[in-house]
């Protein structure tokens, strides 16, 4: 099957919005540990 | 089962973003926050909002298998109609995948940021909706809601959860008001949008069991929210701002739904459609709705209010 300019166009956006949403857990991810590590927390708050 | 496809335009990532079912998850956030900010302890802003986004994250998953698994059901309702699947704009295996990474990854994300307790509630709560829920109950009994509730109360015993590392009696009975409140509510809307429901196939109590009997049902577990809705007051969970806020929201709540009991709600012709569009008869039905909305929003906000504004002053000692 072939895609409209539109459909391709379309598709790069939410392949760039993916990729951004992927980059942001990584970093969420990244800066929990740092956090926990700072607070000296092993597994969880409580 | 005919779908009207709208292949005019391809899809946007707000269309994958309505697949989150984001008033939802607006909700959801909000009595989060609520149980997070009541729940005692301190702990880091990071690891609190990395709690409260995998909340969000796992309603928003939670709504996606939904749209996925109910498309049949949304093409045939005019309320969901134009959702994302039943329109055409994104595929049925775009909305399962879609559901399950977000769910897998807002799990890890709690396991991570609170540890194994909320991270298990979290995943609980997501394949109850869409497994127990939209899966097993939606289609098959009129208790659909009421036993379904439970995942759309959990959410403050996540958060506490997330916060303490436990649970006791004020959350649980945040999830009890939530899930005494989810009769009433989703029935009142029903009672006047029943034709849609009808139509699709859905047991909702009015479609099975008729207008009155919706009605009974819906003032009896009113009178049941009202008085459990003040219990936080005598735990010490909520103070005067919130004993104020629930002894008039539940007033309100009780006097609403006994016109509704009298009235003829349900019983005349149908004008299914939009969320608050209501025939004459069906007015007091909507009302109902609406106001049951505001009453969990500013009892939730009360909570908000007292906890993380600091304008808690204790009714009795906690």
């Amino acid at each position: 099957m072939k895609l409209s300019d539109d459909e391709v166009r379309a598709r790069g956006r939410r392949n760039v919005i993916i990729a951004l949403a992927l980059l942001a857990f990584v970093a969420l991810v990244f800066v929990i540990t740092l956090t926990k590590l700072r607070d000296g927390i092993v597994l969880g708050p409580g | 089962m005919t779908i009207a496809v709208d292949s005019s335009r391809p899809a946007t990532a707000g269309d994958y973003i309505a697949l989150l079912k984001p008033r939802v998850m607006s909700l959801v956030v909000f009595t989060a926050l609520a149980g997070w900010l009541a729940a005692p302890g301190d702990v880091s802003p990071v690891l609190a909002f990395a709690a409260i986004f995998a909340i969000a994250a796992g309603a928003g998953a939670a709504g996606a298998l939904n749209m996925w698994f109910d498309a049949d059901i949304d093409a045939k309702m005019k309320r969901t109609r134009l959702r994302p699947v039943p329109s055409g704009r994104v595929s049925s295996a775009d909305a399962l995948a879609m559901g399950v990474v977000i769910a897998v990854l807002a799990v890890t994300t709690m396991a991570l940021a609170a540890g194994w307790l909320a991270a298990g509630l979290l995943a609980f709560t997501i394949a109850f909706y869409a497994l127990v829920y939209t899966m097993w109950l939606k289609r098959r009994t009129p208790q659909n809601i009421v036993i379904g509730g439970l995942a759309g109360a959990l959410p403050p015993a996540v958060a506490w959860a997330a916060k303490t590392g436990g649970l006791g009696l004020d959350p649980l009975l945040l999830v009890l008001i939530i899930f005494m409140w989810t009769p009433p509510h989703f029935w009142a809307l029903a009672l006047y949008q029943r034709g849609d429901y009808a139509a699709a196939g859905v047991p909702m109590l009015p479609v099975t069991h008729g207008a009155k009997a919706t009605r009974t049902q819906i003032l009896i577990y009113t009178l049941l929210l009202a008085p459990l809705g003040m219990a936080p007051v005598l735990t010490g969970l909520g103070g005067w701002v919130y004993a104020v806020v629930a002894a008039l929201g539940g007033a309100g709540f009780i006097t609403l739904a006994i016109r509704v009991a009298r009235s003829k709600a349900g019983e005349g012709a149908t004008t299914a459609g939009e969320i608050y569009a209501a025939g004459a008869d069906d007015r007091l039905a909507r009302n109902l709705f609406v106001f049951s909305i505001l009453y969990l929003f500013v009892l939730f906000a009360a909570l908000i209010a007292e906890h993380g504004l600091g304008l808690y002053a204790p009714v009795f000692a906690r």
